[in-house]
């Protein structure tokens, strides 16, 4: 029987990992996720966990520390926001390719600077070339479900990578939504105990991991990593469908909202989504056509079922919460047009950086970019497919 | 495992480069690292026993039976000097190599 409860995106979080009873946690305080480790502390201090809490001096240090717990043979995990991954750059790469499947709460935050501690995903997007698996959460109920989904997908033999589930920082971390929570005990059951085949606390088979890999082998070790990527695509599926049998909940690459029939689209991940489906009931009581495609899986991006999904439309905006200050637009557009080009299909489409450093994504804001699309469709014209949503400019 | 090398396909290779058995530095013949070597003259040597437990690579073989030293295993020896500067003796001397 689920269990309703109201959480924050930061308690849901941490009640995961509370039910996961992980091996270890390592964590260091970092707006807005400090509320994760904060929260588990005390799971640890009153014993209704068994983990080993360390209370690290960095984040460098955490992943460094969820990296040696890990392959250890135990199960590791830790939280962070922004800045706090920036720290933890370095290891993020050793842990991939070292192939721990550490398990990451990620709160999405603006990377400074300037100095910002709202939202953005200016953090996931510096690391979405380093080899780890990354979900996204619309809303508190999304980012625990991720989190219990987690570890199957992160262990399971044909993949060994680790994994952030990602959730918008305040926005969804700190306000406090309804929850089906599930009980313990199920919990316990569907994510298992972790198995690893080799690790390093095995007095029957002494190892050694992470030994120098020069010219001859590194390029092969990383066409591994991006084998496992590829793998990780069925096995999200497939613990998916799991997750279904078990809470009735279901989840897939991405959640198509309106979208079979219609006509002009957002593409979109997070709590974005969420105002999106707002608007679009408003638009569709007006007859207008307008659809979602809210992303979940971002790694190993579904390329193919994203083009298949988009093929019929007139017009699609893509939203990125992140600017890559390349000239030619955000890192979700660039992955869905080439996409889109791979499939040979071609749909009109814009890119709108929006909401950075928190700002307000407002449902007229949203309205604003049908209307556009709504306009592309009867000029069948894109002029600037590089835009921002929500931005002060000049009047002209 | 030991059975890897450079034209071993990525599907062969374990995850990360992990290795999964012990004591296989013995498969690496590092010697050829070396820019100096030491020479040792046996002359000089009283057998004092400070030089091979100081040998960060196990080059300096010691006798089972006489429990002396032996020359030099170059195969291993990355030329490191710690056993010229630990014996009293001046019976190991530090030469470039290709002299």
């Amino acid at each position: 029987m689920s269990i309703r409860e109201r959480l924050s995106g930061n308690e849901a979080a941490a009640t995961a990992m509370k039910q996961i009873n992980p091996d270890v946690v390592a964590a260091f305080p970092i707006t807005p996720s400090t509320e994760i480790p904060q929260y588990f502390s005390t799971f640890v201090d009153n014993g209704v966990v068994d983990t080993e809490f360390v209370a690290v001096e960095s984040e460098h240090s955490a992943m460094s520390a969820c990296i040696g717990a890990e392959a250890a043979g135990a199960r590791a995990m830790t939280a962070t926001s922004a800045n706090g991954l920036s720290l933890m750059w370095e290891m993020i790469y050793i842990a991939s390719s070292l192939r721990l499947p550490i398990v990451l709460s990620l709160v999405n935050r603006a990377v400074s600077g300037p100095l910002n501690i709202h939202c953005d995903h200016s953090d996931a997007m510096g690391v979405r070339d380093a080899g780890w698996i990354m979900l996204f959460s619309e809303n508190n109920q999304e980012a625990y479900d991720n989190l219990l989904m987690a570890h199957r997908i992160a262990e399971n033999e044909n993949v060994q990578l680790p994994l952030m589930v990602c959730q918008d920082g305040f926005i969804t971390s700190h306000s406090i939504e309804n929850i089906q929570l599930e009980e313990d005990e199920e919990v316990k059951k569907f994510v298992g105990t972790y198995k690893p085949k080799h690790y390093l606390l095995n007095d029957k088979e002494p190892i050694a991991v992470g030994p120098l890999d020069l010219q001859g082998f590194l390029f092969e070790h990383k066409a591994q990593q991006a084998e496992a990527m590829k793998n990780a695509k069925d096995v999200i599926l497939k613990v998916s469908e799991d997750f279904e049998k078990w809470t009735g909940r279901h989840y897939g690459l991405f959640e198509e909202y309106m979208l079979e029939d219609a006509e002009i689209a957002i593409v979109c991940i997070n709590s974005t989504a969420g105002t999106t489906k707002f608007v679009i009931d408003n638009l569709r009581k007006q007859g207008v056509k307008a659809g979602l495609l809210k992303l979940r899986v971002f790694r190993p991006f579904p390329s193919t079922e994203i083009a298949k999904a988009l093929s019929h439309l007139k017009a699609v905006a893509v939203l990125d919460r992140a600017d890559s200050l390349n000239a030619i637009g955000g890192a979700l557009y660039s992955d869905i047009t080439s996409s889109m080009y791979t499939e040979n299909v071609h749909v009109p489409m814009v890119n709108y950086v929006y909401g950075l450093g928190g700002r307000d994504t407002k449902s007229t804001d949203i309205e604003s970019v049908f209307n556009d699309l709504q306009e592309i469709v009867k000029t069948n014209k894109v002029e600037n497919p590089y835009r921002y949503l929500g931005l002060r400019k000049e009047e002209k | 495992m030991t059975n890897i090398n450079s034209s071993t396909p990525m599907e062969k290779l374990t995850i990360g480069g992990d290795i999964y058995e012990a004591g296989n530095a013995r498969d690496f013949k590092t010697g050829d690292w070396r820019s100096i070597r030491p020479v040792f003259n046996v002359e000089k040597c009283k057998q004092c026993g400070l030089c091979f437990p100081v040998c960060p690579e196990n080059a300096i073989p010691v006798g089972k039976e006489d429990l002396k030293r032996k020359d030099f295993n170059y195969d291993y020896c990355k030329g490191c000097g710690v056993c010229a500067k630990v014996c009293p003796f001046g019976a190991i001397t530090m030469v470039e190599e290709g002299e």
